[in-house]
C-alpha cells in the first residue's frame, strides 16, 4: 500500500505519526515547526485523535508523559527554544522508562536565535538533553521522505525499547516540499505495553515514576538503562555511504549538510577529486565502528555542519587520530555552500 | 519507590515466620479496617501531619465508588511523593507541579477512567500555577486534591505560596513579609473565574467533622468527573506540624485560628 504525493517535510511527520497509529499529539506554536502542529490539528480532528495546543512546552511534554504512560503513542514538536523547555520533561520520560517521540526542527541558536535552519542542537539531542544519565534514540533524517520513514522507525525503536525518540530535522527540511512515497511499514510485532496505567484487570498496580530512593535502587535502575543503550548501540547504527569506496577524502555531514555534501560530491568527482560522503542516520547511537574502517583507509576527513562545530567531536572520538580531521561550520542560518566545501576538500588533500 | 520494594521483600520473609507460627485462638469482630484501596505499607507521614487522613479519605471514597480499577493517581513532588506506595490503584509521578498536564494526557487517552491528581501547595501553586490554571480553564475533566499545608514540607520547610503573613518559614526568618513577599494565594478563589472549573471546594481536617465534609467534598468531585462536568478541585487545610514547629494539637488549632480566616471553608462555586 503506497501512494505518491508532493509535500512538506513538516507535514510528512505528522502524516507518518498517524499511518503509526499516534493518536494524542500535544504541540506549542514555534516557527519554523508551525505547519507540523496546524497539519496535527487538522489530521487528529479527522482521524479522531486528540490534539491540544498546550499553554507551554512544558505542558506538552507533560501531556505526553501522561499519555505514554497510559500506553498511548504519542508525539509532540517543536524547535530549540521550546526543545530546550522540554528536557525536563523528557529526562522523566527516560526515567520513567516511557516511549514518545519528539521532533526538533532546528533554528539558529543561542537563545531566541533566528528562525533559519541550523543544526544547533547536535549537542543537546546527543548527551540526553536534560539532567540525569541517560539517552535518547536520535534520528536525522535529510529529505522529506526520511522525514516519513524515519518517524514511523522513531515510534517503532521508541516502543522497542521504551525509551524517547527524537528527530532531529532543521527548518529546511520542515519548510521544503518533495515527491513522498507514503507506505506503511512492516516492523516486527511489539509486545503488549503491559507496564502502562490504566485498565486494571486481576493484576497487580502499575507505578510510572522516575524517582527511586532506597540504597541501591537508583544505581541498579542506571545499569538497566545502559544494558537497554548498550542493545541500542549494537542493533540500530544507521548510516549512508556515498562514493566512500575508493575516496582519499571522506564528507561527513547529517541533515541538510549532507545534501549540501552530496551536491559536492558529483562536482568534485566530475573534477576528478577522489570524495565520498558518510552520513550519519543515526546521531544517537553515533555510527563510530563504521567511521572507524574509513579513518584508516582516507586521507583526511571533513566534516560539514550548520552549526560551530558539534558532530565533529563524535568523529574525533571515534577516529582516535588515525586521520586528520578538518571542519566546515555555518552557524546561525548560514547554509554552506558546495564551493566552500570543495574548496576544504583540496586544503586537505 | 523504596518502602513499596522493601516491603516486598519484608513480605517475602514474613511469609515463611508465619507458616511456623501457631493459628489465633480468640476470635474478633472487626469494626474498622484498612481501605481496599490502601496497601499494608504504614503511613510515615511525620505525627500530626495531615497527608495521611486525606490519602485515607480519599481511599474510601474510592472504594465507596468502586472504582479502584478505573483510577489513576498521580503523586506529586513533596510529601505526598510516598503515596506511591500507598494507594493500590495505577499511579504516576509527574515532575515538580506539571501533574495537571499528566493527567491531562493520561485522561485524554482513557476517557472512562476517573484521574486524581493530589498536589500541594508549592508544587500547585508556584511551580505548577500555569499547569493547573490551563487545565482547569480547559476544563479538563480530572479532579486535583489540593492539600494546602502553608509550607514546603519535604525540603525542609520554606515558604509556600499559601504560607501566610508573618508565618515563619526556613525562607522567611522574621515571617512572611507581604512587601517582599507578596500575598497567601488562594487557589480556590482565583479558579472560580474559569469556566472550565465546575466544582472548586475547601475543607480541613482539623475535626471529625471536617474530615467528614472533606470525604464528601472529594465524593463530590470524583463523582462529578464522572459524570464528565470538568475541572473539579478540593481545597484541604491540613497540617505540617514538624515545619510549623508546633505539636499536633498545635497545629490543628492554628489552622482553626490563623488559616481558616483567610482561606474561608465550603464551596467557593458549586456544580
Amino acid at each position: 500500500m503506497s501512494e505518491k504525493i508532493l509535500m512538506k517535510g513538516n507535514e510528512a511527520v505528522g502524516e507518518a505519526a498517524i499511518y503509526v497509529g499516534c493518536r494524542h499529539y500535544f504541540g506549542y506554536p514555534i516557527t519554523p515547526q508551525n505547519e507540523l502542529t496546524a497539519y496535527m490539528a487538522r489530521r487528529m480532528n479527522e482521524v479522531g485523535g486528540t490534539f491540544i495546543q498546550s499553554e507551554s512546552e512544558i505542558a506538552a511534554i507533560s501531556m505526553v508523559f501522561g499519555a505514554a504512560s497510559a500506553g498511548a503513542r504519542t508525539m509532540t514538536s517543536s524547535s530549540g527554544p521550546g526543545i530546550s523547555l522540554k528536557q525536563e520533561g523528557i529526562s522523566y520520560i527516560a526515567g520513567a522508562q516511557l516511549p514518545c517521540v519528539i521532533v526538533n526542527v532546528m533554528r539558529g541558536g543561542p537563545g531566541l536565535g533566528n528562525i533559519s535552519a541550523a543544526q544547533s542542537d547536535y549537542f543537546q539531542a546527543t548527551r540526553g538533553g536534560g539532567h540525569g544519565d541517560y539517552y535518547t534514540l536520535v534520528l536525522a533524517p535529510y529529505n522529506v521522505q526520511e522525514m516519513f520513514d524515519l518517524t514511523l522507525l522513531a515510534f517503532h525503536m521508541a516502543d522497542q525499547y521504551r525509551m524517547p525518540a527524537l528527530l532531529l530535522a532543521d527548518g529546511i527540511l520542515g519548510q521544503m516540499r518533495e515527491p513522498l512515497i507514503l507506505h506503511r511499514p512492516d516492523f516486527p510485532p511489539l509486545p503488549p505495553k503491559t507496564w502502562a496505567v490504566g485498565r486494571m484487570k486481576d493484576r497487580p498496580m502499575n507505578l510510572i515514576s522516575s524517582i527511586r530512593l532506597g540504597e541501591g535502587r537508583l544505581e541498579a535502575h542506571n545499569h538497566d538503562l545502559q544494558r537497554i543503550y548498550d542493545e541500542v548501540r549494537k542493533n540500530e547504527v544507521r548510516f549512508e555511504e556515498t562514493h566512500t569506496e575508493d575516496a582519499e577524502v571522506l564528507l561527513v555531514a547529517f541533515g541538510t549538510s549532507a545534501r549540501v555534501c552530496l551536491g559536492a560530491v558529483t562536482e568534485g568527482r566530475a573534477q576528478g577529486l577522489r570524495i565520498g560522503l558518510f552520513r550519519p542516520i543515526t546521531l544517537w547511537p553515533f555510527p563510530s565502528e563504521a567511521l572507524v574502517r574509513h579513518a584508516e583507509k582516507v586521507r583526511s576527513i571533513l566534516v560539514v555542519e550548520m552549526n560551530m562545530g558539534q558532530m565533529v567531536e563524535d568523529v574525533r572520538l571515534a577516529v582516535e587520530g588515525r586521520c586528520p580531521i578538518h571542519f566546515h561550520g555555518r552557524p546561525g542560518g548560514g547554509l554552506p555552500t558546495t564551493r566552500e566545501v570543495l574548496e576544504k576538500v583540496r586544503e586537505g588533500l | 519507590m523504596g518502602w513499596r520494594y522493601m516491603a516486598e521483600i519484608k513480605k517475602k520473609l514474613s511469609a515463611k515466620k508465619e507458616t511456623s507460627m501457631p493459628p489465633s485462638t480468640q476470635t474478633h469482630k472487626r469494626t474498622f479496617q484498612r481501605p481496599k484501596s490502601l496497601t499494608d505499607i504504614p503511613f510515615r507521614y511525620c505525627p500530626g501531619c495531615g497527608h495521611g487522613i486525606v490519602a485515607r479519605v480519599l481511599a474510601e471514597v474510592v472504594d465507596e465508588l468502586g472504582i479502584r480499577e478505573k483510577t489513576i493517581g498521580l503523586a506529586p513532588v513533596g510529601c505526598a511523593i510516598w503515596l506511591e506506595d500507598h494507594f493500590e490503584w495505577d499511579m504516576v509521578g509527574p515532575a515538580h507541579g506539571r501533574g495537571p498536564a499528566v493527567a491531562t494526557g493520561i485522561k485524554r487517552v482513557l476517557p472512562d477512567h476517573v484521574v486524581l491528581s493530589y498536589q500541594g501547595d508549592g508544587d500547585l501553586a508556584a511551580i505548577g500555577t500555569a499547569e493547573m490554571i490551563h487545565a482547569a480553564n480547559r476544563g479538563e475533566n480530572i479532579t486535583v486534591i489540593f492539600v494546602n499545608n502553608a509550607v514546603y514540607g519535604m525540603t525542609q520547610g520554606q515558604m509556600a505560596p499559601t504560607s501566610m503573613i508573618g508565618q515563619e518559614t526556613t525562607t522567611t526568618p522574621g515571617g512572611r513579609d507581604a512587601k517582599r513577599d507578596g500575598f497567601p494565594l488562594r487557589v480556590c478563589e482565583l479558579l472560580s473565574s474559569l469556566e472550565g472549573a465546575v466544582y472548586l471546594t475547601r475543607t480541613t481536617i482539623t475535626s471529625p467533622k471536617h474530615v467528614r465534609a472533606t470525604k464528601r467534598a472529594i465524593r463530590k468531585a470524583i463523582e462529578l468527573q464522572m459524570q464528565g462536568a470538568g475541572f473539579t478541585l478540593v481545597e484541604v487545610l491540613s497540617t505540617c506540624p514538624t515545619n510549623w514547629r508546633m505539636n499536633p494539637l498545635q497545629a490543628m488549632e492554628w489552622i482553626e485560628k490563623e488559616m481558616v480566616s483567610y482561606y474561608p471553608l465550603g464551596e467557593i462555586k458549586g456544580a
